[in-house]
């Protein structure tokens, strides 16, 4: 992936910067304006009833931050925790939450041309937190709608009534 | 008891003037035409709160003001009457006026009583000519006002009736009624001239000559200007185009003093201090790490190092607590107000009541007790004036002729609760629903009682058959009920027909400060707030018995369940066995029940941290801490426990 940094472009008016992470062998990014920091993975508080892919909660400077396993939620590569995990605090709505891959690959930027629209069937991942598919140096690598996945039902990050405020 | 209201009078002038800032700008872009219903409250709103907060403290000349613009206001944001560009610049002048007030409190300097009592009486000829509803009088009137305050610009208020205008009055204000009305000019402007002759015998005089009549002015703000600034009045009459220099003149008269008294505190953005309570948070985690390194330095270096480390630590912990002192404050910085409030208003209604306050050490959230004020004061003034009746009815029904107010602050599992209950009449069921009706709230008299209690935080409802200057507008309930929201609390209401009401306020426990026990569960430390812990002991075997598997705990004659919390949080590697674990005997509301932990770990304060900020709310925690190590501990809402296990809990009452 690091070549693709080299392919940068011109800069183009509809360009956007993603951050690429690794998930297991896939390839995925989102927004970089989300990316409030990226660290290394620390042990968290394990909260009771939660579902498996939200490990806990971590001290972000003062702030009792959430973190989510997206190699659980995804199913994608084997969760495990080592000095090479890591975790993206991403800034969406107000709220910070962390999100454990497996690595941090590079920023690319992409311009709306790039962005090629998932197979309408045949793919499990719900495609309503897709933004889209990118080829990036012969690799794809799916584009997130992290905005919408954090906030979503399925991840349980937020109260029903938080997630009507936020909409609202 | 003055003594004690002294320290909120600069959290009242700051309030006072943000709303009258807030007034003046909604005012300015209000559209005459099709005046927006919402803008129209929030002015009404501001009004209402300076007149309520001036109630309190005594300062009369801003409650008259207030009130008679407030009845203006509350016409116009019910339709019936209608605005004009003149009214609403009468307003205007309204809140400059209310200012220079404000500002003679703050300087304890005399006050602009003349002004205050021309822009009373201004405001009440647009009332009157609105009663009447005479076409040809409403526009005679208001033009006149308008014709004044176009030319004058100018917050002073200068509508007088003509009787009052004589040589011996104090200020030549009141001679501008006459002008404006047009009556005969000439001996107007020669009495002006006299008077200010007469006045400024001990001044400059050509300080003040040159004032107001010419254009050229450089006023020395000596304090004659402001009595004299009546000479400008004359300027319309006398057809000398002088508007800037009555501005000029005003601001000079105002900042002079206003520099000479600097304010005693500042107002800090609360968020700042949050960052900074934060930081601090990672400075004593820093800290604490630096003195684990340090033990493992040997020699005399170590030595030393170990000796600026505890300094060090001394003044990392005195900076926390300083910050958090910062942030903390005894809820009875609120109610210290009450008394005075309730002892004033049971006066004027002629009423007998007597205020108890309980719980005013709980500690909130200083932004909360800054925000509890407003709602709290309507709430209070509200019991008084609808909830406890006169004496003689009291009498009639039984009662003593003294009623009571409770207003109370206790910290209930992860929230603080402030209520105000009286025993007076009750909220009266049949009124709430015949005004709803009216209104068009509802359309079904078929609801639960709590459902109408509800109804009262509509905006623009009240069931008091009068309007007093205390309360019946309607626009109280609806402003706690957003004031409380805003903060992220919740208000409910309940009620008995002759027994009296009762107004609890839910707050979130957003950075209280709460004296915790930890206890470890496997390799998790949870918080047990001590105000549920009754004891902590080993249990005996003869202690513990189980009922169909679930454990029981045999103390002092009485059976209590048994929580285990490795179960109930899911951890793993806990001391399973109770007989081998530690109990901790809880409180929570009505029920009791022990909790079974690994070990207990120490007392300590803790910082409450909101979980639901970032993540959600979770069954069982009230919210989550940041111990020494930098780790995140849960704190346990005993309440809660209690109410997920409901089931296997054996409920009982020990009021």
């Amino acid at each position: 992936m690091t070549e693709a940094t080299l392919q940068q472009s011109p800069v183009a008016s509809d360009e956007r910067e993603y951050l690429s992470f690794v998930l297991g062998n896939e390839y995925y990014a989102i927004d970089i304006t989300t990316v409030k920091e990226i660290r290394g993975y620390e042990a968290t508080t394990k909260i009771a009833k939660a579902p498996s892919f939200i490990k806990g909660v971590l001290n972000l400077r003062g702030d009792i931050v959430p973190i989510v396993d997206l190699r659980i939620k995804f199913e994608v590569g084997e969760p495990t925790y080592n000095e090479f995990t890591i975790v993206i605090m991403l800034h969406v709505y107000d709220r910070i939450v962390g999100v454990v891959v497996d690595g941090v690959s590079d920023v690319v930027r992409l311009t709306e041309a790039d962005v090629l629209p998932p197979p309408d069937f045949g793919v499990a991942f719900d495609s309503q937190y897709l933004l889209g598919l990118a080829d990036v140096d012969d690799s794809m690598v799916i584009l997130v709608n992290i905005e919408k996945l954090i906030t979503s039902d399925a991840l349980a990050l937020v109260d029903n009534s938080h997630t009507a405020a936020i909409a609202g | 008891m003055s003594v004690d209201l002294e320290q909120f009078h600069a959290v009242f002038f700051d309030e006072s003037n943000e709303h009258l800032q807030a007034m003046e700008e909604l005012l300015m872009t209000l559209d005459v035409e099709c005046p927006d219903a919402e803008e129209l409250n929030s002015i009404f709103r501001a009004a209402h709160s300076i007149k309520g907060g001036s109630g309190i403290f005594g300062l009369n000349a801003l409650t008259g003001l207030t009130h008679v613009m407030e009845t203006l206001l509350d016409r116009a944001r019910n339709q019936t009457m209608n605005l004009s560009v003149e009214i609403v610049d009468l307003f205007l002048e309204t809140v400059d006026v209310l200012k220079a007030t404000l500002q003679a409190y703050m300087q304890g300097s005399e006050l602009p009583s003349d002004d205050i009592e021309t822009g009373i009486a201004k405001l009440e000829a647009v009332l009157t000519a609105e009663v009447e509803q005479t076409a040809s009088a409403v526009s005679a009137e208001v033009t006149t006002v308008s014709a004044e305050s176009c030319e004058e610009d100018d917050g002073f208020g200068f509508f007088y009736d003509i009787d009052d205008v004589s040589p011996e009055a104090d200020t030549t204000d009141d001679l501008f009624g006459d002008l404006a009305f047009g009556a005969d000019v000439s001996p107007a402007t020669e009495s002006v001239k006299q008077l200010i002759a007469e006045q400024t015998e001990s001044g400059d005089l050509n300080d003040i000559e040159g004032f107001g009549l010419f254009d050229d002015v450089d006023v020395e703000p000596v304090s004659a200007v402001k009595e004299s600034s009546p000479s400008t009045v004359i300027s319309p009459a006398v057809n000398a185009p002088k508007v800037t220099p009555i501005s000029k003149a005003k601001s000079a008269s105002h900042t002079k003093p206003s520099a000479q008294k600097e304010s005693g505190s500042i107002r800090v953005d609360t968020y700042k201090i949050d960052g900074m309570v934060n930081l601090v948070g990672e400075l004593v985690i820093t800290q604490s790490m630096l003195s684990m390194i340090g033990n493992e330095v040997d020699g005399k270096a170590g030595e030393m190092l170990q000796a600026a480390i505890d300094e060090l630590q001394r003044n990392t912990r005195e900076i926390q607590e300083s910050v958090m002192s910062m942030r903390m404050l005894p809820v009875n910085m609120t109610f210290n107000r009450f008394p005075r409030v309730v002892r004033d208003l049971s006066q004027k209604l002629g009423k007998q009541v007597k205020l108890v306050i309980e719980g005013g050490a709980t500690e909130i959230d200083k932004s909360l007790i800054e925000k509890l004020v407003d709602p709290l004061t309507h709430l209070v003034r509200n019991s008084i004036d609808h909830g406890v009746e006169s004496p003689e009815v009291r009498r009639a029904a039984g009662k003593p002729e003294t009623g009571t107010v409770v207003l109370s602050a206790a910290q209930k599992g992860s929230s603080i609760i402030i209520s105000i209950q009286d025993d007076g009449a009750g909220l009266n069921r049949e009124r709430i629903l015949n005004k709803a009706m009216e209104n068009g709230l509802i359309h079904s008299d078929d609801m639960p009682d709590s459902d109408i209690w509800k109804l009262i935080f509509e905006p623009g409802f009240s069931t008091a058959s009068e309007v007093t200057d205390v309360s019946g507008r309607g626009v109280g309930m609806d402003v706690v009920r957003r004031n409380i929201e805003s903060i992220g609390g919740r208000i409910e209401i309940e009620s008995k027909v002759g027994e009296g009401s009762s107004f609890n306020i839910h707050l979130p426990l957003t950075l209280a400060i709460v004296d915790g026990m930890c206890v470890a569960v496997g390799d998790q430390i949870f918080v047990v707030p001590l105000l549920n812990i009754i004891e902590s002991f080993q249990p005996k075997p003869e202690q513990l018995q189980t009922l169909s598997n679930d454990n029981l705990l045999w103390i002092r004659g009485e059976y209590w369940p048994l929580v285990a919390m490795h179960e109930l949080m899911d951890i793993d590697g806990a001391i399973e066995e109770p007989a081998e674990s530690i109990v901790v005997l809880l409180e929570s509301g009505k029920k009791r029940f022990g909790i079974q932990v690994d070990a207990l770990m120490g007392q300590q304060q803790v910082v409450i941290k909101s979980l639901e900020k970032h993540y959600r709310k979770v069954a069982g925690v009230a919210g989550a801490t940041i111990m020494g190590d930098g780790k995140v501990a849960l704190i346990l809402d005993a309440d809660s426990i209690a109410q997920t296990c409901q089931d296997t809990i054996k409920q009982e009452a020990c009021a």
